[in-house]
């Protein structure tokens, strides 16, 4: 279980978050919606380690860690998919997979070795590209966020976090990174979803966690809500 | 077959080599094609062109200005440029033949004097793209100006060092392999070829990994011996393979195995295809683009020394004139993307296989230099207009 406990973090003369707190526990999908502004992003940063909490913090298992920058948080099992996704396109899928933390015998690169993990790895997520040594330029939106996504479980994470895995993609191919979603649940991971798209929530997540003007504005289990009661916790118009 | 249950990797469908083509994964076939143009057009022009002899002198031609052409593609590659190869290759040629010749170094001692001046050139390079930010198009622009200055400051009033025939530096250019040094060299170079292809097909099929049809590697290894041995075959019956040659080829395959098979090489790419997405993922950019602009000027380095072994002289003109476009057009036309991120060692052999033969076809021809450059121009010109091409067609 890792939660986020009290966090607060002021920009200036803008309060973005103020005691905000937030549980994921594995096999949990949990989506954090609210509108621009609420401070989802701010979040996701302290969570990722990209930006330091004023107050408050992060506990794993009820121990307090300590979460300096990104790599702090990737070698404690946090793993975000950014919203730009972040691949080399001039690169295959497998050199995008294993982009810095390369198998390797000294400064040798074990190209086998990468390429059976690879597949096995898309094999299980059910993610299908016929060749897997294409580079990534010639892959499909849907295709190119599966990869980003199961990028973030090379280094065998407790935590995903998705910012906005569907903004840029058509129906069909959301269809497939939501199912590629409910696979990481079923590996026991906890996921952390950001996203406009209250259709996708509810498809997707277990819990919907709503944030609104930087503070906790609601939580809902995504079987029992309706969506109007979200809307109207992300509006403030229940209030 | 040992393994009839092997999966072999399907060749492309028409749509499949089409949508290649469209994302600019052309491979070597243009420029490979463009060379069979020249060498019908020229030799039915002058019936010299591809006689032994031509040929051997494009091969001795090639190699200095093919270096520095190899150095240029490591800052192509991040999708940087180093306009100061030229002037580099002139100046540490320059600090060679001084410390050989007016300071009496051994010559081993003293080329490896010019390289290590090269590495600080591109260090400087590196540090100031990185650290102060300034764009490599200024950083390198003001090399060509200032280190060619320091080169004609180093030379002082004499203006030329001669450097003697029969002394280490200028024989690495008379040097030619006798015809069983050559044909042991092609034989090993294919047997390790195969061997390794064989090997690697093995640990795939171990791994249950898809491989290529054996046929294919096959028809690899025997092209790659086809094309060696009518080299060594046409060379020798001039007067041997040149050892400039065989240099610049090993730095081209050396170069090739630490890109694509190092952490190193795979980080190059990668900060030349998305820099964020490199910095991300953990790769310190900031060493592998210094590294990178000392790679460049250590090469254009030892292009340099190349060439003055050619002149066996350093003078003013050293690592002037048209050589730096040169070797820019080489890496262009072999196929390296300028904007990073896409092209081989290769490109450098290839592309300099192409200017070099124009060059020369057209001296034969005793057309005007006028016309020579126009040519090039035309070709450099059509070589991008491929790159940019291929760029759009990836971007949608």
């Amino acid at each position: 279980m890792i939660s986020a406990r009290d966090i607060s973090k002021r920009y200036g003369a803008v309060q973005a978050l103020e005691g905000v707190s937030l549980d994921l526990a594995p096999g949990e999908v949990v989506a954090l919606v609210g509108d621009n502004g609420a401070g989802k992003s701010t979040l996701v940063k302290i969570i990722s380690g990209a930006v330091s909490p004023d107050s408050g913090g992060l506990f794993i298992d009820g121990e307090p860690v300590h979460v300096g920058n990104p790599h702090d948080a990737q070698r404690l099992g946090i793993s975000t998919v950014y919203q730009d996704l972040a691949l080399c396109e001039n690169l295959d899928v497998v050199a995008n997979l294993f982009l810095g933390s390369e198998r390797r015998r000294l400064s040798f690169l074990n190209h086998i070795q990468m390429e059976r993990s690879a597949r096995d790895l898309l094999t299980s997520l059910d993610v299908r590209i016929r060749d897997i040594r294409v580079p990534v330029a010639m892959l499909s939106g849907g295709q190119r966020q599966s990869v980003a996504i199961a990028r973030a479980l090379i280094g065998e994470p407790r935590l995903v976090i998705l910012d906005e895995p569907t903004a840029a993609l058509g129906v069909e191919q959301t269809a497939q990174v939501l199912d590629l979603i409910r696979r990481l649940r079923e590996r026991g991971l906890a996921v952390l979803l950001i996203s406009h798209n209250l259709a996708d929530v509810r498809a997707v997540s277990d819990r919907v966690v709503v944030l609104r003007l930087g503070r906790n504005a609601g939580e809902f289990r995504t079987a029992d809500a309706s969506q109007e009661a979200i809307v109207a916790a992300i509006t403030g118009a229940a209030a | 077959m040992t393994n009839p249950t092997a999966l072999v990797r399907k060749p492309y469908t028409p749509k499949e080599a089409v949508e290649r083509l469209r994302h600019g994964d052309l491979g070597a076939w243009p420029v490979a094609g463009a060379l069979i143009v020249i060498a019908i057009v020229f030799g039915s022009l002058n019936e010299h062109f591809l006689s032994s002899e031509n040929l051997t002198n494009l091969a001795l031609q090639m190699a200095a200005t093919g270096t520095i052409s190899l150095g240029i593609i490591m800052v192509l590659l991040l999708g940087e440029i180093d306009l100061s190869a030229g002037s580099v290759s002139g100046l540490c040629a320059v600090v060679m033949a001084i410390l050989s010749e007016r300071l009496h170094w051994n010559p081993l001692l003293a080329i490896l004097a010019a390289l290590v001046a090269g590495a600080l050139v591109g260090l400087l390079h590196g540090l100031m793209f990185t650290r102060i930010r300034m764009p490599s198009f200024v950083v390198t622009l003001a090399g060509l100006i200032g280190w060619q200055g320091l080169l004609l400051y180093l030379l002082g009033s004499g203006g030329i060092i001669n450097l003697p025939f029969d002394g280490f530096v200028a024989k690495l250019s008379d040097t030619w392999l006798p015809a069983w040094a050559a044909w042991t060299l092609t034989a090993g170079l294919v047997a390790v070829y195969a061997a390794s292809g064989v090997i690697s097909r093995r640990r795939r099929v171990a791994a249950e990994l898809p491989v290529t049809a054996m046929w294919w590697l096959s028809a690899r290894v025997g092209g790659l011996a086809v094309v060696l041995a009518g080299a060594v075959l046409v060379m020798s019956a001039d007067r041997g393979v040149p050892l400039l040659l065989v240099i610049f080829g090993t730095l081209v395959v050396v170069f090739d195995l630490i890109l694509r098979h190092t952490t190193f090489g795979r980080w190059m790419y990668a900060v030349g295809g998305n820099v964020e997405a490199a910095r991300r993922a953990g790769i310190n950019v900031t060493r592998i683009r210094v590294l990178a602009f000392v790679l460049s000027s250590v090469l254009a380095a030892f292009g340099g020394i190349l060439s003055a072994s050619r002149l066996s002289a350093v003078n003013q003109g050293s690592g002037g004139s048209d050589i730096l476009l040169m070797a820019i057009a080489a890496a262009v036309i072999g196929g390296t993307s300028l904007f990073g991120g896409r092209g081989r060692t290769y490109a450098a052999l290839l592309g300099i296989l192409v200017i070099q033969s124009i060059t020369n076809g057209m001296f034969l021809l005793s057309v005007d230099s006028s016309v020579r450059y126009m040519v090039t121009a035309a070709v450099l010109a059509l070589a991008v207009a491929i790159d940019s091409l291929a760029r759009r067609g990836n971007a949608t």
